[in-house]
């Protein structure tokens, strides 16, 4: 089943500046038409892992000094953006980052930067069929949008380019529990209805294994547990420490309490 | 009243001249951040190869327009290719040293050639253009001016209003960051907006020739210009540039028609400290949109 597989993160380590060595030995697999989610606590270096399969680390001054990176068999570690979007990658990136200057219509036509001069009418109708709520808003500068507008743009702006992996950077950060409800549904529907294979990464660990079939959870720059997202929801160590739901009062030990705490922000 | 009309026409037109060359330093900056220290010399340049075309190889006056818009477009290219491809990603200082370098190599190649000596285009503008209303004579330079500008303004709205290409460089003045995730080509961006500033140059270069005869020392001496007129209107904003471009030319003009033709030059700085300690960000800098 080789042929199946879309992406393969293979072991790599990223430096930041030459210097700053965030991931030690990162491997993850994904499938065509899957969703995969990447779940850790702050500075776990799932940011970075997308970095460093968009291409995005070149302009932050990183670079990845081992292992390979592969999408639909070709090597992409280190290759510029330019060339790993042309490939059908796209990263959605941590925090939504619009064009404030431009309309909302226009952030959508950025997105076809990758095939400049197409046409993109039906794609623009596409967005706003999964997104009504843009089509309102097309001539307002997207500066002025609520954060749930913001993220639809930004998650339309991507649909644009035709990706064939989505890479989604913690999209619910701070939306109301509805919000992110409605937009994780649409992700879904666009993995099911488009075929794209998306990585999710969040701190909402819940919602995430939700709509994922396989997970993978990060701490300290390495893959420290991985499995289907049913069996990851089970899983008691998840369970405790991404879910909420710990046992009362059982904390194992002191080690683990230290570990951990800056874990709980979400919740 | 006649005399202030008249003053304050010419000014305009000074304006506008002021404005287009401001546009094409706004045009830099708001895409790569760089200060362009070259920009009076690509002005120069403009004219020159207008200057040539035109006088020198006896070509018809819309082949000369042709050939130096042209030419200068891709100057612009070659210029960001040659010299500051190779400095993405050093510091910003370092890269507007290097306009600077830039500009006395162009000062000095053109002086090479043309030595500092003031040539003149023949007269081509058509009579016509010269425009009687009661007493107020508007001489076909500025009338053309005008009409340059205008046409100038209309070609550039559409252009970064509708165009993909267009709308690329505007988001990469956004966010870069975003742009690249979207695979717009930065590069190509910061090529183009320097061939669009370079062609922008040639135009208020060839003007600039029109009215006061083209000389080295004094086309060069117009990239200064742009500051006032820039800072005036706010480094970032393309409206603010055209503005602040209309202010000082009216105002440069009615203090050298009333008082002295030697404050014409000094005026426009005085009016930029005044500006500067009333609205440090100048009349149109960027108000940042806070609700994100
Ligand atoms: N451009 C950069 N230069 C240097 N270090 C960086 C850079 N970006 C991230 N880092 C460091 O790499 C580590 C991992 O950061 P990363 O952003 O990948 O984490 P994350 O898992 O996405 O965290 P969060 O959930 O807070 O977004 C952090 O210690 C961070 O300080
Ligand atoms: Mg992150």
């Amino acid at each position: 089943m080789e042929d199946k597989v879309a992406l393969l993160v293979n072991n790599i380590s990223v430096v930041y500046h030459d210097v700053i060595q965030v991931l030690k030995g990162v491997s993850l697999e994904v499938k065509k038409g899957e969703i995969v989610s990447l779940l850790g606590s702050n500075g776990a270096g799932k940011t970075t892992t997308l970095r460093a399969i968009s291409g995005l680390l070149k302009p932050e001054n990183g670079r990845v000094t081992e292992g390979s990176i592969t999408f639909d068999g070709k090597q992409i570690h280190n290759e510029p953006p330019e060339v790993i979007t042309r490939l059908g990658i796209i990263q959605v990136l941590e925090g939504r980052v619009p064009f404030k200057y431009l309309t909302v219509e226009e952030n959508l036509r950025v997105g076809t930067a990758t095939r400049w001069g197409k046409p993109y009418k039906e794609d623009l109708e596409l967005v706003y069929h999964y997104f009504p709520r843009l089509k309102e808003l097309r001539n307002r500068l997207a500066g002025y949008l609520s954060g749930g507008e913001l993220q639809m743009l930004v998650i339309g702006r991507a649909l644009m380019a035709h990706p064939k992996l989505l890479l989604l950077d913690e999209p619910s950060l701070g939306l109301a529990p509805f919000l992110v409800k409605e937009i994780f549904d649409i992700v879904k529907k666009i993995n099911e209805e488009q075929g794209t294979t998306i990585v999710l990464v969040e701190q909402n660990a819940n919602m995430a294994l939700n709509i994922a079939t396989y997970g993978y959870v990060m701490e300290n720059g390495k893959i420290v547990m991985e499995g289907k997202a049913k069996d990851l929801k089970e899983n008691p160590d998840v369970k405790e420490f991404y879910l909420g739901t710990t046992a009362k009062g059982t904390i194992k030990s002191y080690k683990d309490v230290k570990a951990y705490k800056r874990r709980k922000r979400w919740l | 009243m006649d005399f202030f009309l008249q003053l304050l026409i010419q000014g305009l037109s000074i304006g506008c001249l002021y404005a287009i060359a401001a546009l094409g330093f706004v045009m830099i900056f708001k895409s790569s951040s760089i200060l362009n220290f070259a920009h009076g010399e690509l002005l120069a340049i403009g004219a020159y190869i207008f200057l040539v075309i035109s006088v020198w190889l006896n070509l018809p006056i819309y082949l000369a327009f042709i050939v130096t818009f042209v030419g200068s477009f891709f100057l612009g290219f070659v210029i960001e290719r040659l010299f500051l491809r190779p400095m993405i990603g050093e510091a910003l200082i370092e890269v507007i040293m290097l306009t600077v370098g830039l500009a006395a190599m162009f000062k000095g190649l053109l002086l090479f050639i043309f030595s500092g000596n003031t040539y003149v285009y023949p007269n081509f503008l058509p009579a016509g253009l010269t425009i009687k209303i009661g007493n107020i004579t508007v001489s076909s330079v500025y009338t053309a001016t005008f009409l340059a500008t205008i046409i100038f303004l209309i070609v550039f709205g559409l252009f970064f209003k509708y165009s993909s290409q267009g709308i690329y460089m505007r988001s990469v003045a956004d966010s870069q960051t975003a742009a690249l995730s979207l695979g717009v080509n930065v590069r190509r961006v910061f090529a183009l907006s320097w061939a669009i500033a370079s062609l922008v140059c040639a135009m208020s270069g060839i003007v600039l020739g029109i009215l006061n005869g083209i000389n080295v020392h004094d086309l060069s001496k117009m990239g200064l210009k742009v500051f006032p007129v820039v800072i005036l209107g706010g480094l970032e904003s393309i409206l603010g540039a055209i503005i602040g471009g209309l202010i000082i030319g009216v105002i440069e003009t009615l203090v050298s028609g009333y008082f002295s033709t030697s404050l014409r030059d000094v005026v426009a700085y005085v009016i930029l400290v005044i500006i500067l300690m009333i609205k440090p960000y100048g009349l149109f800098g960027l108000v940042e949109i806070e609700r994100v």
